[in-house]
């Protein structure tokens, strides 16, 4: 029995489970990092567009602060994320891009005087301040106040992740690559690590951990179109839903990205809206100013995806090969602009469709791209059921964007969380809690319940056929659990995928062998995926009103008086076939913004009971706090400050900042 | 429009191989029929689809981003994920990447050579003083800041060390990818290390002296990476420094 032994273990090495490992090492912890691939190669490396931080270094960001990115959030959430979490998020987001810059990440800086952009289909002249000359810049994104999105052209997220993974080499944390946590050992609440299994070898090994993060990403490829790599299955939030205990929140909020191109569905960047492009369909002309005057493009994601799939509908979709598309043209921001900002989406144009974007529009139409649930936490990135186990990034839930997730807000939070994550875990570890009490007995029990797991799919008797099913479930989620949903698509999709359940219980496949072997790979995932699936449709299906991306045609409505609350899910039995549901309210009466409408989108929302009053209180608290500063007045609306984590304390100084 | 043509049928001639095993390396076939727009992503998920489940091989983002799919393409260095198959002949063979540990048929273990130089060479900003967090940034000139990011898109997927000439007589030289990762530290105001202590890390036959600027690194960089001019000009940087 191979037994490892460490204080942390971190599964997934992108952004967020390598800038928490970070944090528990140099609070002087023993790490050890888990990867399907070598970290640098993490899903990651494809945020394209940019990290929100409010800066505010430049003329079009000039007056952004925390409060103005704490509402953005909450409105693009549509009042479904956690407030006090969104605070914390706003506040400490500034700090996290400023320490990457610290390590080497190339920010793209302001440049002093006069500059042309294109903003809103016409040519403008920005002044830049001489002050703010050199510091960090931003573009604009989506259902954002200010211009916000700190960039490195186009390929941020590279930036960032090999900025953060070399300074996991520096610190020297191991990185175990090409393995794969199947379970988490558990018992009596509380978590004491994984069982893992060497994709090169086969071998299964357990990791003893006092904390272990689970930093795996989104589960994106559950869907047969979507933009994300081919590694985001979900594992990590799998074997936590495994253990019967750990709760996944809000698996129904799935994000829609507006522009994967046609067919591919690779991403090209918010970016491209952003700095000016437009949406045309099939005669060419720009539609998303009919159907939202004041965001037109630039509404959130959730908003601009549905508007798209609405004008397809109606007739204006362009026809091609593979169904039907609409056209972004960012032909207008001319060939230099493209060459410097956005030379990602160019090489992707011209590979992948071989065409050139400064001439010709890109085909594009909304894929599947982001996962707002995840594994349920605590503000500080604890599992809210289980003990010692955590969670950051795409994979957790701590609920920063509720229904809709604003672009550029994901990226960041990878590193966000992964700040404070890695102060919680240093401090649990440190405590009594995390001192380990864990059998070898156990051990035993877990590691030889896994590989009878994988020798009954090697060598038993079953006939299913591990691809195929994958391939099915693909399919039902991107037709009956996409953009627009209801009830009947949504009641005949969980009813296939708990069959598809059955089946995969029942696999049996070609390879018998026990190393490396993607057959046997695809077999045991499905079987993990197929659970996921089910909490996504299952979800959908009981969530009756419509909120952000979840969009329910029988019920179009955003409903606060009935559902302002968050979906919990868990897996008690693993002969279940459907997760058992709970709702978790969220408190309209210590909101520090009351739930109204977002700006953007629909203005016809069921108004929760509590709402009025909490509005009329915050009013009040407003006016007998007028003469003190924003931070004083905030204090007295939500405090937040308790959550964060000492070393991240301080006020974050901007240009013009009155001492 | 004319009739759309027949699709072709191509053949995709793969060299399997399982290292640890007896089974000696072969070359094996595989035919497939061609598709709109396909790629080479496409045509090996459907050989591990239709008919080998067994085919080892990596991608991850499908993209062109992560620098996975390296591998020989009719015996050229490059990302599988973005070649498109009507770029090439009827008969495409497929080998992996020569230098790296290999994993198993086109899947070889770049990872461990790319920690290995990132350990090696240190490729992280030095500096003494830890950042103030809510301080106001340091600033940078904005053209600077793009001149790092060029050479920063390296994507670390090797076809530079399978492209190298002088790899195949000096097993440590740090290549191209090494090289230029120094280039890229080296013009990074916030990395206070001096040519002298660059000069320890590459100053040798090992590093940028070793290199027979035979250039095959720059001619199969997916990225086009300056990689000619950049070794060009750290040699000269350390030869200063060599003859002081």
């Amino acid at each position: 029995m191979r037994i490892v032994y460490t204080d942390v273990l971190v599964v997934g090495g992108g952004l967020a489970g390598l800038r928490a490992a970070v944090g528990a090492r140099r609070r002087g912890h023993e790490v050890i990092i888990l990867s399907l691939v070598p970290p640098k190669r993490s899903h990651s490396a494809a945020a394209q567009g940019g990290m929100q931080a409010s800066l505010g270094n430049t003329a079009r960001g000039a007056g952004d602060n925390e409060d103005v990115h704490f509402e953005d959030t909450v409105r693009g959430s549509d009042w479904g994320c956690d407030q006090e979490v969104a605070r914390l998020f706003a506040h400490t987001a500034p700090q996290a891009v400023r320490e990457l810059a610290a390590w080497g990440v190339p920010w793209n800086r302001v440049k002093a005087g006069e500059r042309e952009v294109v903003m809103d289909g016409r040519r403008v002249t920005l002044r830049e301040r001489p002050e703010a000359h050199g510091l960090i810049a931003a573009r604009d994104f989506g259902g954002t106040k200010k211009w916000r999105t700190c960039f490195v052209s186009d390929g941020t997220g590279h930036a960032m992740l090999y900025a953060v993974s070399d300074q996991a080499v520096a610190e020297s944390i191991p990185v175990h690559e090409r393995c794969e946590a199947i379970a988490l050992i558990h018992d009596a609440g509380r978590c004491h690590g994984a069982i893992v299994r060497n994709l090169v070898s086969g071998e299964l090994s357990a990791y003893i951990a006092r904390a272990t993060c689970i930093a795996t990403g989104g589960f994106g490829r559950i869907y047969r179109v979507t933009s994300n790599a081919v590694i985001n299955e979900g594992i990590g939030a799998a074997i936590a839903l495994e253990t019967g205990v750990a709760e996944l929140g809000n698996m129904e909020a799935v994000q829609f990205h507006p522009t994967t191109i046609v067919p591919a569905g690779i991403l090209v960047t918010e970016g491209c809206r952003g700095d000016g492009g437009l949406l045309r369909d099939a005669a060419g002309h720009r539609f998303m100013p009919d159907y939202e005057s004041e965001k037109k493009e630039l509404a959130s994601r959730d908003v601009v995806s549905r508007r798209m799939e609405q004008h397809i509908r109606a007739g204006h979709g362009v026809k091609g090969r593979f169904g039907e598309h609409l056209w972004l043209d960012i032909t207008l921001l001319g060939k230099a602009h493209i060459d410097g900002r956005l030379r990602e989406v160019k090489e992707i144009c011209q590979h992948f469709l071989g065409i050139d974007p400064a001439r010709d529009l890109i085909p594009v139409r909304p894929a599947q791209h982001y996962s707002m649930g995840g594994i349920r936490t605590d503000a500080s990135g604890q599992s809210t059921r289980l003990a010692g186990l955590f969670a950051c990034g795409e994979a957790a839930c701590w609920d920063l964007h509720g229904f809709n997730r604003l672009g550029g807000n994901s990226v960041a939070e990878t590193v966000v969380a992964g700040m404070i994550v890695g102060e919680t875990m240093a401090d649990f570890v440190e405590s009594s809690a995390g001192d380990l009490q864990v059998s070898t007995a156990l051990v035993r029990e877990f590691l030889e319940r896994e590989q009878a797991r994988i020798d009954t799919l090697l060598y038993g008797d079953g006939s299913e056929n591990a691809t195929a099913l994958m391939a099915r479930m693909q399919s039902i989620m991107t037709d009956k659990v996409g953009i627009f949903r209801r009830g009947d698509l949504l009641e005949a999709a969980v009813e296939e995928l708990q069959q598809l359940l059955v089946r995969s219980r029942s696999i049996g496949i070609a390879t018998r062998r026990p190393g490396a072997n993607p057959e046997l790979v695809t077999a045991y995932r499905v079987q993990k995926m197929l659970k996921l699936a089910l909490c996504v449709a299952y979800g959908a299906l009981q969530r009756t009103e419509s909120r952000g991306a979840h969009y329910r045609e029988d019920h179009p409505r955003r409903n606060d008086a009935d559902w302002l609350k968050r979906t919990l899910a868990r897996w008690p039995d693993a002969g279940d076939t459907l997760p058992t549901l709970a709702y978790e309210p969220l408190d309209v009466t210590r909101m520090e913004l009351p739930p109204g409408w977002r700006g953007y989108g629909a203005k016809d929302a069921i108004d929760h009971p509590a709402t009025e009053a909490r509005a009329a209180e915050i009013a009040a608290i407003r006016s007998a706090f007028g003469h003190a500063d924003r931070y004083t007045l905030q204090q007295a609306l939500m405090p937040f400050e308790h959550l964060v984590p000492e070393p991240y304390r301080g006020r974050n100084e901007r240009l013009g900042d009155t001492p | 429009m004319s009739a759309p043509a027949k699709p072709r049928c191509l053949t995709l001639r793969i060299l399997r191989s399982a290292p640890g095993t007896h089974v000696e390396p072969e070359w094996q076939d595989f035919a497939i029929e061609e598709g709109e727009g396909m790629t080479l992503f496409i045509a090996l998920n459907e050989i591990r689809q239709n008919l080998d489940p067994s085919l080892q091989f990596d991608f991850v983002c499908r993209a062109g981003i992560c620098g996975s799919c390296g591998m020989l393409i009719d015996g050229r260095p490059g990302l599988a994920c973005r070649t498109l198959t009507k770029d090439l002949g009827a008969t495409i063979t497929l080998a992996p990447l020569p230098v790296f540990e290999l994993i198993g048929d086109l899947s070889v273990n770049t990872g461990k050579w790319m920690r290995g130089t990132a350990e090696r060479l240190e490729t992280w900003i030095h500096r003494q003083q830890q950042p103030e967090l809510t301080a106001l940034e340091a600033p940078m000139e904005p053209e600077l800041a793009e001149a790092i990011y060029e050479l920063d898109r390296c994507i670390e997927c090797g076809c530079c060390v399978a492209g190298c000439g002088t790899l195949r007589m000096r097993e440590d030289f740090v290549g191209a990818v090494g090289l230029n990762k120094i280039t890229r530290f080296r013009l990074d105001p916030r990395d206070e290390r001096s040519d002298e202590d660059f000069y320890e890390l590459i100053g040798d036959d090992n590093g940028v002296f070793g290199c027979m600027s035979l250039l095959g690194c720059h001619d199969v960089c997916p990225k086009g990476l300056p990689l000619q001019t950049q070794i060009a000009f750290l040699r000269r940087k350390m030869a200063v420094v060599g003859f002081k």
